[in-house]
């Protein structure tokens, strides 16, 4: 089990707050010593799922952790909402399905860009998405 | 620029900002009757499914507007996260750099040019 180093907790209620929320998962990433392109990866996620929690989920929070394994060091990212949740997530994570405005591709996008993803999320109670990328 | 726009983003930009930058975009090819829009992303350092579709509708807007785009500058970090989240950019040309750019652009307005003229002919 992964031990969390340092954990910080972020408000998703507006734009701003999305870039807020890139930037804080990146600088956690560079503290680790990301390679660029792993950053990126981890920033283009943190984006896509941020912006999920306040359009579908309606706003909630975004935890960013540092994690230690061991040698293993890494960024976890849990997104929790208490929105109307994801009935179908299996189609939910298709690409080119969506509910919004968007192109389809923020949740299966976003697994393809990280190392762990899972979803937790039941009509009428909210959704849960985990996201963690190791260095 | 000539009948160019180049348009620089250099912020981290919020979603609000894109669709703004995206209006005032299309507003000033029609304002400016510019042939041609020239987009450097070299300062941003992730672009989302949200970015890349604006960039896509500024690229399709444009085209109606009798306007090519190219977006030039992408750096390869960011090259390589857009395919792995797979997006495509549709209808939208890139270049390595601006003077790569505007060369492409230059050549796009040569040949729609010719376009033109092949229509006249036939009419």
């Amino acid at each position: 089990m992964p031990t969390t180093r340092r954990r910080e907790v972020l408000q998703l209620r507006s734009d701003g707050d999305v870039v807020r929320a890139r930037q804080a998962v990146r600088s956690m990433c560079v503290e680790l010593g990301f390679s660029l392109v792993d950053l990126t990866k981890m920033v283009t996620a943190a984006s896509e799922l941020a912006r999920n929690t306040l359009i579908h989920g309606r706003g909630g929070t975004v935890t960013i952790e540092s994690l230690e394994d061991g040698a293993k060091r890494g960024v976890r990212m849990t997104f929790e909402d208490e929105g109307p949740g994801i009935p179908d997530i299996a189609r939910a994570l298709q690409d080119g399905f969506t509910t919004g405005n968007g192109m389809g591709l923020g949740l299966g996008g976003s697994r393809r860009l990280v190392n762990e993803f899972e979803i937790q999320s039941n009509a009428g109670t909210g959704t849960r998405v985990i996201a963690i990328r190791w260095r | 620029m000539g009948e160019f726009l180049l348009v620089t983003i250099q912020v981290d930009m919020h979603d609000q900002l894109a669709l703004t930058l995206q209006d005032d975009l299309t507003a000033q090819i029609t304002k400016t009757g510019a042939r041609g829009v020239l987009i450097d992303i070299s300062s941003l350092e992730m672009v989302d499914s949200f970015i890349g579709r604006m960039i896509a509708s500024i690229a399709g807007m444009a085209r109606i507007l009798d306007a090519y785009t190219v977006v030039v500058g992408m750096q390869p970090a960011v090259a390589i996260t857009l395919v792995e989240l797979g997006l495509s950019l549709p209808g939208v040309r890139t270049a390595l750099n601006v003077d790569r750019g505007m060369k492409l652009l230059v050549t796009l307005r040569g040949e729609s040019i010719e376009e033109d003229d092949a229509d006249n002919a036939e009419a």
